[in-house]
């Protein structure tokens, strides 16, 4: 299949490098409006911002150029440059992230044979970024946040790279955009109204993968490395201006991007169950999912970004070592169990 | 020890935050958002102290019963014309200057409280802040503006002795 | 009550392993970590000064005094009419409560007693003002452990409880309502009434906190067997209020104490725990609010009709005497030790608030505990800077 128009490869690239940006900074800033302003805030019993722009619609830019405006504070005794290259890892790391997350048949970065252990390789990048702001900003609540966060990280992307076992597993392949088509190209028991998402067969995977993308993420029950009540921030705690809307960003672009991976993994990606429409492979898609794709996609993310957020801001946080425990004792013989049992049952079947 | 629900505490707490979103979208938000609309201050409130100059004799009551010492005074004695004609001239105390300091006030209220011929009122106004802090001294002309946001003190509640107080 | 023996077990031999480990030759340098005068745990300025192993506490003393404002000084030249108005800033988030006693103390040294409306009204907006502060602190426990919602719903139905104290007494936050001899004034038309709904909204939002904090099990993890405080050390610390009555001592002053306040003509329950851990003393406080709000419901219904002020003289002239009186306030207990020369001021006040001796304990019960574990138990302890400072 080609696309109606052939871009010579510096203006493929730049259309990429344009993607990328559109497919992490959009989702960022329509979760922080959405969720962290507004959700929160109806949560709350109030309505969040409602000043800058219609219901505070433009409040995001009023953020951004009051980050912007603000001293660049650096402490004396921080390690400078390492200091100053911190944010950018963390945010690095998503941008990496994304470079693999199909969008729609045609409407994707790279078509990366082992896309998964890519993505799951590159998502603890960020691990070291955490782990360098925390040391170098010469602050006792840093450095226990860095450390904090390290160990988190590493303890729960244990579970995650298991609970995405089993998906490879079932789908047979590596590849993403294989992964989205075996899902809605699939059938459950020779039933294919709805294609087959793996959060139905792979639901075990999905929790325990959503739980370990929660921790990932520092967020709510998990967000004992930020842990606003006694490290202060944790590690961000000396970030200020510019660097600090860099964490900010790369927190929910992360939030969001997981979200994208997670819809891909198991809801299904950009697809709509091919049945529908009496497709039988990625060949005979027709040319307008590359537009409905990216959407679907959309929605199928701001539904788990929904999820995560509500959890959020419903549930207090764990204890360092119980939240440890809970990685080492609860989901990896969870999500161990769950890939014996997909391995039997894909043989079986 | 705490009861052993049926359901999990963690879907509970999911409920809770989910339903408080719903009746927020539905029913509004329990914030008013300030400028654009206001809520009223009951009519108790101590907002802000409104002066009235006629009664006041410049005692000194207030002044001196203040915690933090706000109120400046001061006054003279001035011949009025008698009341009857062909009496004697009544001397009578007039207000040089009424200040209160309403960066020191601690809105205590004793001042009202003490004031002998009723000249000092309690208004639930409350936007008077100022960009400098010197411009929060009210002298007695801006005390005297206050007068009209006086409300009339509210009906008591039954079973309150109402003679007992003014 | 096993339980509660293992967990105290469990408790002593971490603190002795923590002292055991300051004394083993491979020892290595600890951390001091300052939480505090500037941190977001110790909602005021409280410094708590620990040294670390690890994320694990050897040594915690509190440094109060950041906030100092000299209180005791401050009131012997003041005259008695004046002091009320200072004294509601002990415990800014319970200010009506922390006049009352003052009040009755001065009131026992003129051998006056308030009429019984204003007595039943007092205990009302006692109860009111206990409700305004235990409700914040339901929600400032969450955000402690990290929840962000209750804060908000506890701020949100807060505000309907000090409505109500504004429109009775005319301050939100520093009511200055008690006189010597009773109120102000009496309550305005139509508060009665208004007060029923709130109580209403109260044991609703008692619900709400129940449903989100206390049923979850990430917050009972968090706080069970945290910050154990056995029966005798509570008793040996002087602990007073939700926290002593968390470690199974029941005791109350408004029920065990004959004050002149309505309390009496009110049947409630104290609420006791007999865990004496972080998860006891919230919960014990949850219960508290409840009850709370079940206490003014019936000193509404028996509201008796008459005057709110006895006979005083207009300048009160306090006799020559001393008097010691204490109430159950929202932290504890909390008294003023008068002593008068019979001058307008008193001669000398002294203080006991509740948080001082509260946070006393902490350098016991911080030692071998984990760093979050701290802010858990800072937060289960429930102190007012003010309230501690003075």
């Amino acid at each position: 299949m080609m696309l109606a128009v052939q871009f010579p490869y510096w203006a493929q690239s730049l259309l990429r490098v344009l993607g990328g940006l559109v497919a992490v900074l959009l989702p960022a800033g329509t979760i922080v409006y959405l969720f962290l302003f507004k959700m929160m805030s109806f949560m709350q019993s109030r309505l969040g911002p409602m000043e800058a722009g219609p219901y505070g619609s433009m409040q995001l830019f009023a953020e951004v150029g009051k980050w912007l405006q603000k001293e660049d504070i650096m402490p004396e005794k921080a390690d400078h440059s390492i200091f100053k290259i911190a944010p950018l890892i963390v945010l690095a790391s998503t941008f990496l992230l994304v470079a693999v997350v199909p969008f729609g048949p045609d409407a994707l970065f790279t078509n990366f044979e082992t896309g998964v252990f890519y993505a799951l390789a590159v998502s603890s990048v960020s691990v070291l970024g955490i782990l360098i702001a925390g040391w170098s900003s010469a602050n006792k609540y840093s450095l226990l946040g860095g450390l904090r966060a390290a160990g988190q990280l590493i303890a729960y992307e244990l579970p995650m790279v298991l609970a995405v076992v089993g998906v490879v597993i079932q789908a047979g392949t590596m590849n993403l955009q294989q992964i989205v088509v075996a899902q809605n190209a699939g059938e459950i028991f020779g039933w294919s109204g709805l294609g087959n998402p793996y959060i139905l067969t792979q639901f075990i995977g999905f929790a325990v993968f959503m739980i370990a993308v929660q921790a990932e993420l520092t967020q709510a029950p998990f967000d004992m490395p930020v842990a606003e009540s006694e490290l202060v921030s944790g590690y961000m705690t000396e970030y200020s201006g510019f660097r600090f809307l860099i964490f900010f960003i790369a927190e929910f672009a992360t939030a969001g991007v997981f979200a994208m991976i997670a819809s891909v993994l198991f809801l299904g990606g950009w697809g709509i169950p091919f049945s529908w429409f009496g497709w039988n492979n990625i060949d005979q898609i027709d040319n307008w999912m590359n537009i409905v794709g990216p959407l679907i996609m959309f929605t199928k993310m701001m539904g788990l970004v929904f999820l995560i957020m509500w959890i959020r801001f419903s549930y207090p946080r764990f204890r360092e070592d119980q939240l440890q425990r809970f990685a080492w004792k609860v989901l990896i013989p969870v999500s161990l169990g769950n890939i014996m049992l997909t391995a039997v049952l894909k043989v079986v079947f | 020890m705490g009861l052993k629900p049926k359901v999990p505490g963690l879907v509970k707490g999911l409920g809770v935050t989910f339903n408080t979103m719903m009746a927020t979208i539905t029913k509004g938000s329990n914030t008013v958002q300030y400028p654009h609309e206001k809520e009223a201050p009951p009519l108790r409130a101590r907002g802000v102290i409104a002066l009235r100059e006629d009664n006041c004799t410049s005692c000194m009551l207030c002044a001196r019963s203040c915690p933090d010492w706000c109120i400046y005074i001061e006054g003279h004695k001035e011949l009025a014309p008698p009341r009857r004609a062909g009496g004697a001239p009544r001397k009578v105390n007039k207000l040089d200057r009424f200040d209160i300091d309403y960066a020191l006030c601690m809105y205590c209220g004793i001042c009202v409280e003490v004031c002998p011929f009723d000249a000092l009122f309690w208004s639930p106004e409350y936007e008077y802040s100022e960009p400098k802090i010197a411009d929060l001294l009210h002298d007695k002309t801006k005390l005297g503006e206050w007068m009209e946001t006086v409300p009339e003190a509210p009906e008591l509640e039954v079973g309150a002795d109402k003679k007992g107080k003014k | 009550m096993t339980m509660l023996g293992d967990r105290q077990r469990l408790a002593y031999i971490a603190s002795q392993a923590a002292d055991a480990r300051l004394n083993v030759e491979l020892e290595t340098e600890g951390m001091t970590l300052n939480i505090g005068p500037q941190h977001p745990a110790t909602h005021g300025t409280l410094r708590i000064i620990c040294r670390l192993d690890g994320e694990q506490v050897v040594w915690a003393e509190p440094s109060a005094g950041y906030m100092h404002r000299g209180y005791e000084k401050l009131t012997e030249v003041r005259t008695f009419p004046q002091v009320t108005s200072l004294v509601n800033r002990i415990d800014w988030l319970g200010s009506f409560a922390n006049e009352v006693p003052f009040i009755l103390a001065a009131e026992k040294l003129m051998d006056i007693e308030a009429p019984p409306r204003a007595q039943h009204i007092r205990t009302i907006l006692f109860e009111l003002s206990r409700i305004a502060n235990v409700s914040l602190f339901l929600g400032d426990l969450g955000v402690q452990l990290g929840a962000i919602t209750p804060v908000f719903m506890a701020f949100r139905d807060r505000e309907y409880v000090l409505n109500l104290i504004e429109s009775a007494t005319g301050g939100r936050f520093h009511p200055n309502f008690d006189r010597i001899g009773g109120l102000k004034d009496d309550l305005p038309k139509g508060w009665i009434e208004e007060t029923r709904s709130v109580m209403r909204k109260l044991r609703t939002f008692c619900d709400e906190i129940d449903d989100l904090l206390f049923g979850n099990e990430i917050f009972q993890s968090r706080t069970r067997g945290i910050g154990v405080i056995p029966k005798d050390v509570a008793l040996q610390y002087g602990l007073s209020g939700p926290n002593l009555r968390a470690s199974g001592v029941d005791y109350d002053l408004r029920r065990d104490q004959k004050i002149a306040m309505a309390w009496d003509k009110v049947d409630f329950k104290v609420w006791t725990h007999s865990d004496g851990d972080s998860f006891a003393r919230c919960w014990v406080r949850l219960q508290e609010t409840r009850e709370a709000t079940l206490i003014v419901e019936k000193l509404l219904d028996t509201l008796p009709a008459g005057p709110v002020m006895a006979k005083v003289p207009r300048i009160i002239k306090v006799p020559e005497g001393e008097a010691w009186v204490s109430t159950e306030n929202p932290l504890g207990e909390m008294g003023y030790y008068v002593v008068s020369k019979g001058d307008l001021g008193p001669f000398r006040v002294k203080i006991r608030s509740a948080s001082f001796n509260n946070i006393s304990i902490v350098p016991w019960l911080l030692r071998g505990v984990y760093v979050p574990d701290v802010i858990t138990i800072l937060a289960s302890l429930y102190f007012i800077l003010g309230d501690i400072d003075r």
